[in-house]
């Protein structure tokens, strides 16, 4: 009776990830989804310590305790974290993940070498896969979390020949493998450390140049990784609701990479050799003895207030500013008025899909006020005036004509058909990703310098004078 | 050649499920809609914490004396509940914020 109970409860958990995954889908039950899911969690885990197993010491309160630990951590963690440093949050969830798996593969193979346990040729694969992309995924994950903290550069970690090393230490880890795997029991728990240790720093190697705007895909990649680990790790214990679970985490994380590629019109190949913006050399260089145009706070004020609608276009500068709030006064202000303000989102606007909706969520913009990029581009020519906070590649029309950009073919918001822009920058730096940016020197651009939350202050208090 | 398909017998059910779960997968999740697709991530990296099931398993099955599997067992709850919950309660942070608005 209780078998059937287990199972049942496996059964509706395995339902309510894909059942929640699926309310995911509409900003209206996106939160029920997500509680559904995390149900179905609580279902399996429950499951999993009542089942019975034959001759089991169970050791509950080890279980408890180590769940009240992890679970304390995890909950205050996730209180704690600003919304701007949440892909160095999910980065290092992520990373966590990875590393379950990979203890869950080593205490396997440690049964495995000393004899206690037998293991076919089937399972002794799949135990190594979980071993192998959950030690890529966890070194990785926490290499990206230490270059979105902004711990790490990638120049510091990146050698010179990187992608040569890459390749010698995928070539070394699949042999490797392979040579496990072909092996067998004969072997010793030594060379199945050596693996781990092998694919852990390949983990780190192949995170180590890839940067700037291509975060959002390495991120992605990482999270279909984890997943792949745990239904890997679901074989290794004939576990559905792991296999489910994994499996579906495995697919979230392609379809996100895929969407973040095209975004950029990179290949995934391309990225992950790495390099984007680190040879600046394409770039035209030409454009060293162009003036900009600038415009003072009293003249963007009036135009903005004279103008029948409004495309902001926030970056990750907007984030690192943190100017999401006061840009919202902004635009109350000015919706006060009868300025129509949207805002134009390009996918990989922010340091992870979706990144910058999240932000501008915390700061009570609505979401239907959020406009992607097919969108906002039909919508471009009937706006009076664009306002780019802290977005530099995106807006970029080198993307459009200058076939020697590094960022050529990448899809951008065409800003420069709108009647004025106005970019909101620091000093004239190029972008992250290092490449200049002609919309600077462009006819309809003007440029506002100095700090995004100041001059957006500025901006709200001589809007409210008029 | 034999090996293989053995394999393949022994685990039909098992490949069904693997096939059906990707292709369920991808349709689910291609439909979510680039405002959310930060939640989502989230959220399906809170799901692959479902590891933490292998991990209880495996303190279950452990003898009380045998350190090295408790410990690395005790390690991957560990690990995998900050995950969980972690996951969880950060995702349910964000979607608050967009249910929010709904409301203005």
């Amino acid at each position: 009776m209780i078998n059937f109970i287990v199972d049942i409860s496996y059964l509706l958990g395995a339902v309510a990830f894909v059942w929640g995954l699926r309310q995911m889908s509409t900003p209206d039950t996106a939160r029920k989804g997500n509680l559904l899911a995390a149900f179905g969690m609580g279902l399996a885990i429950v499951a999993t310590m009542i089942v019975p197993m034959d001759d089991a010491e169970n050791n509950y309160s080890l279980i408890l305790g180590s769940m009240l630990v992890g679970g304390l951590g995890g909950f205050t963690a996730s209180k704690k974290v600003q919304m701007t440093a949440m892909p160095q949050m999910v980065s290092i969830f992520n990373g966590l993940g990875g590393a379950c798996a990979v203890v869950l593969a080593m205490t396997e193979l440690v049964h495995f070498y000393d004899g206690t346990v037998a293991f076919d040729k089937g399972q002794l694969f799949i135990i190594l896969t979980t071993l192998l992309i959950g030690a890529i995924a966890f070194t990785g994950s926490m290499l990206a979390f230490a270059k979105l903290q902004g711990l790490v550069w990638d120049s510091q970690v990146t050698l010179p020949k990187h992608n040569i090393i890459n390749w010698i230490l995928l070539f070394a880890t699949v042999g490797m493998t392979t040579y496990l795997f072909l092996g067998g029991a004969a072997l010793g728990m030594s060379m199945a450390i050596g693996l781990m240790v092998l694919a852990l720093v390949y983990g780190f190697s192949f995170v180590a140049p890839i940067g700037g705007a291509d975060m959002p895909v390495v991120i992605s990649l990482l999270n279909s990784f984890t997943g792949l680990s745990a239904a890997a790790a679901g074989l290794i214990y004939n576990n559905q609701i792991m296999l489910v679970g994994g499996i579906l985490v495995g697919a979230a994380g392609t379809i996100l990479t895929v969407l973040m590629c095209q975004a950029m019109n990179r290949s995934l190949f391309s990225v992950l050799i790495g390099g984007f913006g680190g040879e600046a050399t394409a770039a035209k260089s030409t454009s060293g003895d162009q003036i900009a145009k600038v415009i003072t706070i009293n003249d963007a004020a009036i135009q903005l207030y004279y103008s029948q609608s409004i495309m902001v276009v926030p970056g990750y500068g907007l984030a690192v500013a943190q100017a999401q709030k006061i840009t919202k006064e902004l635009d109350d202000l000015l919706e006060q008025n009868g300025v129509d303000v949207k805002y134009a989102i390009h996918p990989v606007a922010g340091r992870m899909p979706g990144h910058m909706n999240v932000l501008l969520a915390e700061a009570d913009v609505p979401y239907p006020k959020l406009l992607d990029l097919e969108d906002a581009n039909s919508a471009m020519t009937n706006t009076d005036m664009v306002i780019i906070v802290g977005a530099n590649d995106v807006v970029n029309p080198a993307a459009n004509d200058d076939p020697n950009s590094p960022i050529y073919g990448m899809p951008v918001l065409n800003v420069w058909e709108a009647k004025h822009v106005v970019v909101l920058k620091r000093s004239m730096k190029p972008g992250y990703a290092g490449i200049q940016n002609q919309l600077f020197f462009h006819e309809k651009t003007k440029m506002l310098f100095g700090d995004a939350k100041v001059s957006i202050q500025k901006l709200v208090s001589e809007i409210k004078t008029l | 050649m034999d090996a293989i398909l053995q394999f393949f017998n022994e685990h039909l059910i098992l490949i069904y499920l693997l096939i059906f779960t990707v292709i369920l997968g991808f349709e689910v999740i291609s439909k979510v809609p680039t405002v959310l697709h930060t939640p989502l991530m989230s959220g399906a990296n809170a799901v692959s914490g479902v590891v933490i099931i292998g991990a209880i398993i495996l303190i279950r099955n452990a003898s009380a004396n045998d350190y090295l599997t408790l410990s690395l067992g005790a390690i991957g709850v560990i690990l995998g509940m900050i995950n969980v919950v972690g996951g969880f309660a950060v995702t349910d942070r964000m979607l608050e914020m967009f249910k929010k608005k709904k409301k203005s």
